[in-house]
């Protein structure tokens, strides 16, 4: 007898075909839209076509008289019921149902809860609202003017739009390398509003019993537990008493983080008719209502070397809020991780200025595929670093590598106090340099040049903080981010895992098992594995900021750990021997004189239950929760080429070369696909997704016809790259990847069109940067902004 | 008729017009009494329970309802299910045979063409009408055939590899 081989049992590094699909390619996925309950009821949301007016009255009688209406809320039902202001993740308030104003163009003013959905819309059409309408502030200068109209006048100690100034860093240090820079590179840079937008929209079905107190709530929620805590608090339910079901969930990006008023109107609704409610949101309530992203204005400078030397970083930043500040995010951090910033450069000293403003926009500030705004940081960062390679006449691989964190440098304390503690940077810069042909590709540009054909090319490389807690620094509304995981191992040797995280499309029912076969040697098509009902899975705090692997990943690890030590002692027990004697190869444990003699895993489950030792508690199960001791920081370089058309500003991509530092792979497949996805929002930002408001406070970009999402026409081929740099503290060595590609990826495109415009005077497009922008600045020689209002109509 | 529309309020009987409608859903004839207003993608999903059409944007851009109306492929969010009254209607529950999948349905498995499998139904409708036009595509017109299919997970190099794998499956067969 051996050990198995890992990769035939489904084990870490094989490309395992993923369990989900067997469901999802039958079309027997189980959406929240797909449950029927029972005797179910539906909701329809009436919203605000002003963004900012006064409600002066609401007529519902119309509306509760047409058949087929059961219950029309407003905000006035919800104040009733003190539940017409609900807290948001970052301690401020969001309506639920507007009473006083509207703040926001699709805000919720009313719900109707009809017996099919159709009804529900018609009636919705009913409701007549007499709106005041009051003027709109669509950036934050307008919200920061003298005399702005106030846009939290329901808030006591308000007297501005400002919802906080917050600073970190060394303001002093920072001064004193700007004054010994030899020369200071700013830039202006807006990263646009975006919109996460999965392809199935939010939604829930909320089931109240009477007779038994029971509220149980289907819901497209990345964060299960943390909703239930929040319908705890604000519904004042007993917790015990709430089961949220996240089923399976059709994309989430960040956009299905926070609670949404859709979701606790539907539960009041099942609370008052005892009845299922089911609301689905349609596309546009979708994107003009729901988790926005980015939105920030930054002021950039670099203080320089000659030499090359960054000496230090100045960083503004201005981020627009919408009308309420609801970002899903550590407490302890206003503009999210932003301060994690140059941390792939060794730079002395650094200073971040953070203002957030309310403006009558949509709230949010979703980490949209993004641990809390690092993707903000990482485009900042790179778009910086290009400028200050052209302002030096620097090569901008060089100016890259020379300001690198060293391999041997490890663990570094970043500018901004991060500890980063693993990474191969010049390594992973290289690989990229040399998969794109760095200088074949330079002389091209310059022979294409001679010919009147702009060819550019851009690097973005950064390391970024995934897999929140540690517990000492993050927590959302208090509760501390570790994650958790639960085995139980049955006595024919096949398993149940259960984990606080919940998977939206990233394959943890594959992955998860892939973690116990390299612990345990058990198949991992003997492992099933289940997430997302809170009164079956271990408390977590749910799958967002790419921490599934780093947090409830090495809890799975650390619980099968805690199996294989209990199951080493009935090994001890089986053969005879003590404890000491026994050693561990994958899937078996045997004497360490006599290899040959030994036991399997599944011989051990099975003695957990008919044959353990003399006292000891039978049975094989355990649960973990574990608290990383830092972030991982895995590292990537992205290298894209493009050819821009000078004549219409169009520009293609014509190569795009990715390169990830990861950690150890757990299923590359997995892992590749994870990247391609990220790759492609990156494009889209960088590209084409734009949501953007006029005058009025007029949301465009409120359906897929204005708000584009890209096809597989558009979307550039990848050429996927990798070096493995261990995480030092996880426990299998993995780090975070789900959102790098598109954290780090936005600014290799900007980079690469900037990089073709390099001469014109141009500094910087906006993105996204559409065609038009392009010719734009190639007619007039002067950066284009892409801040709102939009000019629309004849205006 | 089905639950969803079965209990209808007082009332609300009389002022709705209804029309009686037939249609071959994946082979079998099926009858409905429905609202002329009701869309043919609502008609699947909630009246004959067939869950796997998705609806993901109201404006005929996304194409997760995408099924097969007499073979070619239409977005059933976009018609009503009166207009598929008398047609041939193929869901993505009628892709797999009663004991084996559709090699477009293995190919996106293999290829791993699909992560939160919500766009996946429509994409792999749209890929059968493609490969039943084209049986052998390049990679340009399977890009081509699925650009009104969208997909957020996925950036569709793994579902082109899957309907090659697929079309390379089916030649082989």
């Amino acid at each position: 007898m051996t050990a198995v081989d890992e990769i035939k049992i489904g084990g870490m590094g094989a490309s395992r075909r993923r369990v989900e699909d067997n469901r999802f390619i039958r079309g027997k996925g189980n959406y929240v839209d797909d449950i029927v309950l029972p005797g179910m009821l539906h909701m329809e949301i009436l919203r605000s076509p002003l963004a900012h007016a006064r409600i002066k009255s609401i007529d519902a009688s119309k509306a509760w008289a047409m058949p087929g209406v059961r219950l029309v809320l407003t905000g006035e039902t919800m104040a009733a019921r003190n539940l017409a202001w609900m807290p948001t993740l970052s301690y401020d308030t969001q309506a639920v149902l507007a009473t006083d104003k509207v703040r926001f163009q699709g805000q919720e003013v009313a719900c109707v809860i009809a017996d099919d959905p159709y009804i529900a819309k018609d009636a919705c059409e009913a409701i007549v609202v007499d709106y005041e309408p009051l003027p709109a502030i669509v950036n934050p200068s307008q919200s920061l003017a003298e005399g702005a109209p106030l846009i939290r006048d329901d808030k006591e100690n308000q007297p501005d739009n400002v919802v906080y100034d917050w600073e970190v860093g060394d303001r002093e240090g920072t001064d004193r390398a700007f004054a010994q820079a030899d020369l200071v590179s700013k830039i202006e840079l807006h990263y646009p509003r975006s919109h996460p937008s999965p392809i199935e929209c939010c939604g829930s079905i909320a089931d109240f019993n009477r007779s038994t107190s029971k509220l149980t709530v289907y819901l497209t929620t990345q964060a299960p537990h943390i909703i239930r805590a929040a319908v705890a608090l604000v519904a004042e339910l007993p917790e015990q008493m709430i089961r949220i079901i996240s089923p399976d969930i059709g994309g989430g990006f960040g956009n299905k983080v926070p609670v949404y008023p859709g979701y606790v109107a539907s539960i009041l609704a099942s609370i008052l008719l005892e009845r299922p409610v089911k609301w689905i949101e349609d596309r546009t309530g979708n994107l003009i209502s729901t988790g926005f992203a980015r939105d920030i204005y930054l002021q950039g400078e670099l203080a320089l070397r000659n030499d090359g030397r960054i000496l230090g970083v100045r960083m503004k930043a201005t981020a627009d809020h919408g009308a309420f500040f609801s970002d899903a995010q550590p407490s302890k951090f206003k503009i999210g991780l932003m301060h994690s910033a140059f941390a792939c450069y060794d730079i002395p000293y650094a200073h971040l200025e953070a203002r957030g403003v309310y403006t009558n926009k949509a709230p949010g500030g979703v980490a949209y595929r993004c641990s809390f705004r690092v993707t903000e940081a990482m485009f900042f960062q790179e778009r910086m670093v290009q400028a200050a390679a052209d302002d030096l006449g620097m090569d901008q691989a060089e100016f890259r590598r020379v300001n690198f964190v060293r391999d041997d440098d490890f663990p570094h304390r970043t500018p901004y106090g991060f500890l980063t503690d693993s990474g191969q940077y010049g390594k992973c810069l290289d690989v990229g340099l040399e998969a794109i042909g760095y200088q074949d590709f330079l002389k091209e540009k310059e022979e294409a040049a001679k010919r009147g054909r702009l060819l550019g090319i851009g690097i973005s490389t950064m390391t970024e903080p995934l897999g929140a807690g540690n517990s000492r620094e993050y927590d959302i509304l208090g509760i501390k981010m570790f994650d958790s995981a639960e085995l139980k191992i049955h006595m024919t040797g096949k398993a149940l895992l259960r984990t606080g995280a919940k998977s939206q499309g990233q394959g943890h029912e594959t992955t998860w098992a892939q973690i116990v076969a390299h612990e345990l040697g058990l198949p991992a098509e003997d492992i099933l594995v289940e997430e997302g009902d809170t009164d079956t899975a271990p408390f977590g705090m749910g799958t967002y900021a790419s921490r599934s692997t780093p947090v409830a990943g090495a809890a799975v690890a650390m619980v099968s750990r805690k199996i294989r030590a209990k199951a080493r002692k009935i090994a001890a027990h089986l053969l005879e021997i003590s404890e000491e004697d026994v050693e561990w190869e994958l899937g078996r444990f045997y004497v360490r004189s006599q290899p040959d003699r030994g036991v399997t895993i599944q011989e051990c489950a099975m003695a957990a239950y008919s044959n353990m030792p003399d006292g000891m508690e039978p049975g094989l199960e355990n649960v973990a929760y574990y608290d990383p001791p830092n972030l991982t920081w895995p590292f990537a370089c992205y290298i894209v080429t493009v050819e821009v058309d000078p004549e219409t500003g169009v520009w293609d991509v014509l190569r795009l070369v990715a390169v990830d530092d990861c950690g150890v792979r757990i299923n590359p497949m997995i892992v590749e696909g994870q990247i391609m996805g990220g790759l492609t929002e990156a494009y889209a930002m960088a590209n084409m997704q734009f949501i953007t408001f006029d005058e009025q406070g007029n949301c465009i970009g409120s359906n897929f016809t204005d708000y584009l999402l890209p096809t597989a026409w558009e979307t550039p081929g990848f050429e996927l790259h990798e070096v493995v740099t261990p995480c030092p503290h996880h426990p299998i060595g993995a780090k975070g990847i789900g959102e790098c590609a598109a954290v780090g990826g936005p600014a290799a495109f900007v980079n690469a069109v900037m990089d073709a415009l390099k001469g014109t005077g141009v500094r910087n497009i906006d993105m996204p940067v559409f065609p038009d922008r392009v010719y734009q600045a190639l007619q007039t020689g002067q950066d284009v902004s892409g801040a709102p209002p939009v000019r629309t109509g004849d205006a | 008729m089905t639950s969803l529309f079965q209990e209808v309020s007082p009332g609300a009987a009389a002022e709705t017009p209804t029309r009686q409608i037939t249609v071959t859903i994946n082979g079998e004839r099926r009858s409905a009494v429905v609202e002329p207003r009701l869309l043919l993608a609502h008609l699947l999903r909630q009246g004959f329970h067939l869950t796997g059409t998705h609806t993901g944007c109201d404006t005929s851009n996304c194409g997760a309802c995408t099924v097969l109306l007499d073979g070619t492929p239409v977005k059933s969010c976009t018609l009503f299910a009166v207009q598929a009254d008398g047609h041939d209607v193929m869901t993505v529950e009628g892709l797999a045979g009663p004991s084996e999948l559709h090699a477009i349905q293995e190919g996106f498995k293999e290829e791993h063409g699909l992560q939160c499998g919500f766009c996946t139904p429509g994409m792999m409708m749209a890929s059968k009408a493609l490969l039943d036009e084209n049986p052998n595509p390049t990679e340009d017109e399977i890009r081509w055939a699925l650009s009104g299919n969208l997909c957020r997970c996925t950036g569709y190099q793994n579902i082109v590899k899957a309907v090659m794998w697929a079309a390379k499956k089916l030649e082989d067969q």
